[in-house]
């Protein structure tokens, strides 16, 4: 997440911060079940977040301050790749005190549930946050079955 | 947040988490970049979905606290696959220096990056101090 981290806290409860962190990771480590072979460690940019419905599937990439022009979305079978860039020109003139944002290029590759439709994608970007929609084909919803 | 914005609360897997933290989550810590020149200190902190109505900038005691709430643009009845993000809100605070004018602070939010300029006190702008050559 950080270029550099800083090596002395800034205060005791940055410290405990930290560890917090830590522990969380730790838990989090344990109560999940194994990880997706294209998952990313925890703070890498974007951060996603993925909802389902019966009728389509929902991707939240987490990605502020970027041009959404520049963003290459695309979608195979059930595979998305989302590639983009965020530039942040540093002044050099300025003391840093802090570098935590993330600069440069990103790539994510996302295994979708095997019922999406390719064909119906979109996608938008709002405060910060891309949402990438895809329907699920007909199919394989749930269907309610009539007794007669 | 509220629980149907929340995209990690039905998630089958956090049910250890849930039971660690209960209802009261902890806020995410939004990442910033400071930088100071000698006009100013400036502040960038990204913090994606956050709409302006959903931030709050306050500060307390010398203390600048920046707060916001996420919304996630959920379809009615949405379970979560997946979740890098657990928590619904931001929040960060940093101690400000005397010859900060909290007066004077400039903030602004696009595209869920929040940007705050604290200018300094302008008796107390950097003076360059001539070096007496005998």
């Amino acid at each position: 997440m950080s270029a550099f981290s800083p090596s002395v806290p800034d205060s005791p409860f940055e410290e405990l911060w930290r560890l917090q962190q830590q522990v969380d990771e730790l838990f989090s480590a344990w109560s999940a079940p194994a990880g997706s072979i294209r998952s990313l460690p925890r703070g890498s940019f974007p951060a996603v977040n993925i909802s389902h419905t019966p009728e389509r599937v929902d991707v939240f990439l987490f990605a502020p301050g970027i041009d959404p022009k520049t963003l290459d979305i695309s979608i195979q079978q059930n595979l998305l790749t989302v590639a983009g860039r965020r530039d942040i020109p540093a002044d050099a003139r300025a003391t840093y005190y802090r570098q935590e944002r993330f600069s440069g290029d990103f790539r994510r590759v996302i295994a979708l549930p095997e019922d999406v439709d390719p064909q119906r994608v979109s996608a938008r970007y709002l405060n910060g946050i891309v949402q990438i929609g895809v329907e699920r084909l007909e199919a394989a919803r749930p269907r309610q079955i009539e007794i007669h | 947040m509220a629980s149907n914005n929340d995209v990690s609360s039905n998630s089958g897997s956090a049910s250890l988490r849930e039971r660690r933290t209960g209802n009261t989550e902890t806020p995410l810590r939004p990442p910033v970049d400071i930088r100071e020149d000698s006009e100013s200190i400036t502040l960038c902190a990204d913090m994606p979905g956050v709409a302006k109505a959903d931030l709050e900038l306050r500060i307390e005691a010398n203390t600048l606290i920046v707060e916001g709430k996420a919304h996630l643009e959920l379809p009615e009845n949405a379970e979560a696959l997946y979740a890098d993000v657990h928590a619904g809100s931001y929040r960060r605070a940093f101690a400000l220096s005397s010859e900060l004018d909290t007066d004077k602070i400039e903030a602004n939010l696009k595209d869920g990056v929040l940007t705050v300029r604290i200018p300094k006190r302008g008796k107390l702008r950097p003076r360059r101090i001539e070096i007496q050559t005998v």
